[in-house]
């Protein structure tokens, strides 16, 4: 990371950056943050049938200092937000999250006192799967679509100064809910 | 088995503390709120009745301006495989209730969830505090006046940096 | 040195609750500090997000107050303002190791509201339904638990034979694993005989997988040292703590729902209801692999009997009609109108109806003032319950054996915290 920015923009950089992204999204290694149903797709996910470790998901990795990506797989209360963000800043750059299910989207079809609609409220998500709760074939779609944006060089909530990243990715001002 | 529970309550607390009612088969005992404790024991010790699980208790909020909190302790007998329904009420302004964790421990984390839902105080409880909700939310959820989508800002979130 | 006033730490509720718990268990230990560690909401072997704060002393558990809280969606709120069909894909999520089995249960308890019963064939394919759920909890339960302890192979075991089970919760209700798939008044559709056919291939073949996963187990001495005389609970504190379901049968005392208050058709089916004695974590593995095999017993029974026939009552104003007649005949579609909007109207009057759920005693008590809607709807869920009496099993038990008993007991916090 420091050679990139000690270099600057040029063949040789963005040369390299192709092949560290390419080595990165192969081996992206997950935090499942399970809360609750989908986690049990999440599972289901990293089980016999849909294997995830084809992937490069070997190890789920469930200390936030040695993984790349944070599943958040289940709907997240005020209670609970505000440990998934403890963990969430525990994880170091460069760091993606996948939002899984309707519940973490937006709220899901709990639209009470005690959810928070969508995780998007506290924390940057890069690929939100529908489902109530996704099959584990749609997570690997949503996997592969992350591997993409990898290899692109994108992500949503890590700081964007390394080459490669598109200006378009700085972290966003969300919109705050007032009160 | 019905008739041996209303005599012997009747005989033992009297005619009038005790109100029952029946609905597809189940029985359903009104008592009043002060002799709760006694009549929980008395049902639970005596040979006979020998009520020593306790299911479920629940709090309800009637939404009436009289006696608008009720305490509903739903018992089962696991050797006469019977089950039986004690209600009690209590009024809105300082809602209080004896506890039952003296005659089954198990009363005890279904009465902290009651006084999170609905603010009924438990009396004699050994650990009151909220079970579902943080420890610093002001407001009882389940009471008929609180919104399903709840209050805005009752709980803070995490800011996105 | 004295602390000032103001560098003394805020105490919350929940740390003074700890302090105050009275410790009978003693040490004699030369250090003289104990530590409280936070196993926190988010940790590889809770099974959800569970925190328990323990107070340790050296590796040996002294205290412990579990928190829950961290999954409450608030659903007895949400049952006030959904009509009673409306409800129906919530109780899946409740203990989502074994959807069919809430939905059966809570169809259960509106129908004894309403005063309907299903048909004799609807009942039948309940309970072959509610058993397959409990196949699929306790395989869930031998993988997890097997999981804590160090055995990874047995968890990927269990999950190909859940994998099949999803490929059959498929084909009878639709989905793999949110199915809502009964109604109130038999379910939403009947099933093929080609699903039957695959029902009866998979309970075949069960028992040979389930031997295989024993072989690693049984006899395994690293398994048998961390469940044998760990997380003991006797039999009073059990029933005087509620605890219900394989904990209690655990325990000694045979009470299973099914055989003492039957319900659906279990009283014309036979089976056995499995009771070990000692009441540690070993005894509640035994008692759950002899439960699956009594499932395989029940659905094969039920696969003999089963009777042709339809899947809906025939109750006009209170159960949907049937789609076909909706769009075609007038007074269906007044009802199937009403019934959607308005929901159905229950007399009023409360009823408790409890069903013997995978984990324990699943109870819906609702209270219906007359309209669409309940007025209250409880949920008694057997894991809040099972959890209470988790401080008990852990007293003066090591720290990694915390892991160990949390496995054996099997809670689920979807249904911890409803």
């Amino acid at each position: 990371m420091g050679l990139e920015h000690a270099l600057g923009d040029s063949f040789l950089t963005t040369k390299i950056d192709l092949a560290i992204n390419w080595c990165r999204k192969n081996s992206l290694w997950p935090m499942p943050m399970g809360i609750s149903c989908c986690a049990i797709e999440m599972m289901a996910f990293a089980g016999p049938r849909f294997d995830v470790a084809r992937f490069g998901s070997e190890v789920f990795r469930f200390s936030p200092r040695q993984s790349d990506v944070m599943i958040v797989a289940g709907t997240t209360t005020f209670k609970m937000a505000k440990v998934v963000r403890k963990i969430y800043d525990q994880m170091p750059d460069p760091k993606w999250v996948i939002a899984m299910g309707a519940c973490t989207s937006s709220g899901g079809m709990y639209r009470t006192y005690s959810v928070v609609q969508g995780i998007d409220q506290f924390l940057p998500v890069d690929v939100y799967v529908a489902g109530c709760p996704p099959r584990p074939d749609n997570l690997l779609n949503a996997l592969i679509k992350l591997q993409e944006k990898v290899q692109r060089g994108e992500s949503k909530g890590s700081f964007p100064a390394y080459v490669g990243g598109s200006k378009l990715d700085q972290p966003q001002a969300l919109p705050t809910i007032s009160g | 088995m019905k008739a041996v529970i209303i005599d012997k309550l009747k005989a033992r607390f009297g005619e009038q503390t005790i109100d029952v009612s029946e609905f597809r088969s189940e029985l359903t005992i009104v008592v009043p709120k002060d002799r709760i404790v006694e009549i929980c024991r008395f049902l639970k010790e005596d040979p006979d009745l020998n009520f020593d699980l306790l299911a479920d208790v629940c709090g309800i909020d009637m939404n009436t301006p009289v006696k608008r909190f009720g305490v509903i302790y739903n018992l089962y007998s696991l050797t006469t495989k019977y089950r039986l329904r004690l209600k009690i009420f209590t009024e809105e302004e300082e809602p209080k209730v004896p506890t039952v964790t003296s005659v089954w421990g198990t009363a005890n984390w279904h009465e902290r969830e009651t006084f999170d839902m609905f603010g009924i105080v438990f009396e004699g409880h050994p650990d009151l505090r909220r079970v579902y909700m943080p420890e610093d939310f002001e407001y009882h959820p389940l009471r008929k006046d609180f919104p399903l989508m709840g209050i805005p800002g009752s709980i803070p979130l995490p800011k996105n940096k | 040195m004295e602390p000032r006033a103001e560098e003394v730490p805020r105490k919350t509720k929940i740390l003074q609750a700890l302090e105050d718990q009275n410790t009978s268990v003693s040490f004699e230990d030369p250090l003289e500090n104990d530590m409280i560690l936070n196993m926190g909401p988010q940790h590889p072997a809770t099974h959800g997000v569970l925190r328990l704060l323990l107070r340790l002393d050296g590796e040996t558990v002294i205290g412990c107050v579990p928190e829950i809280g961290y999954l409450h969606r608030g659903y007895e709120k949400l049952a006030e303002n959904c009509t009673y069909h409306e409800f129906i894909p919530h109780t899946d999520r409740l203990d989502y190791l074994s959807p069919m089995s809430n939905n059966t249960a809570y169809a259960i308890a509106v129908e004894k509201l309403l005063d309907i019963e299903a048909p004799a064939r609807a009942q039948y394919i309940r309970v072959m339904i509610s058993e397959l759920a409990r196949i699929s909890s306790h395989l869930m339960f031998l993988g997890s638990l097997a999981m804590d302890v160090g055995a990874l192979t047995v968890w990927m075991w269990a999950f190909r034979e859940r994998e099949k089970q999803y490929d059959l919760f498929e084909n009878i209700a639709g989905a793999r694993f949110t199915t809502s798939y009964t109604r109130i008044g038999g379910l939403a559709q009947d099933v093929t005989a080609e699903t039957l056919a695959m029902v009866k291939t998979f309970i075949d073949e069960l028992p040979g997988h389930i031997v295989e996963c024993e072989k690693l187990l049984n006899t395994n001495r690293i398994f048998l040292e961390r469940t044998d005389g760990i997380g003991i609970i006797t039999r009073d504190q059990a029933i005087d703590l509620g605890l219900t379901g394989p904990g209690l049968r655990a325990c000694g005392i045979g009470h299973d729902l099914r055989r003492t208050n039957p319900y659906l058709v279990y009283s014309n089916l036979d089976f056995d209801v499995p009771v070990y004695e000692g009441g540690d974590a070993l005894a509640r593995y035994y008692v759950r692999m002899a439960e699956m095999r009594e499932s395989v017993k029940i659905i094969h029974q039920v696969l003999d009997k089963m009777p042709a026939g339809e899947v809906h009552a025939f109750k006009p104003k209170k159960v949907l009609p049937r789609k076909e007649r909706v769009y075609t005949k007038m007074e269906e579609l007044i009802h199937d109108f009403m019934l959607v909007n308005f929901g159905v109207n229950p007399p009023v009057g409360e009823i408790y109806s409890a069903v013997e759920a995978p984990k324990g005693e699943l109870g819906f008590y609702i209270y219906s003032s007359g309209e669409g809607h309940p007025w209250r709807m409880k949920i008694r869920s057997p894991s809040f319950v099972n959890l209470q009496s988790l401080p008990t099993m852990i007293m003066g038990c090591m720290i990694s054996d915390v892991v160990a008993i949390i496995g054996s007991l099997d809670p689920v916090m979807g249904e911890a915290d409803k």
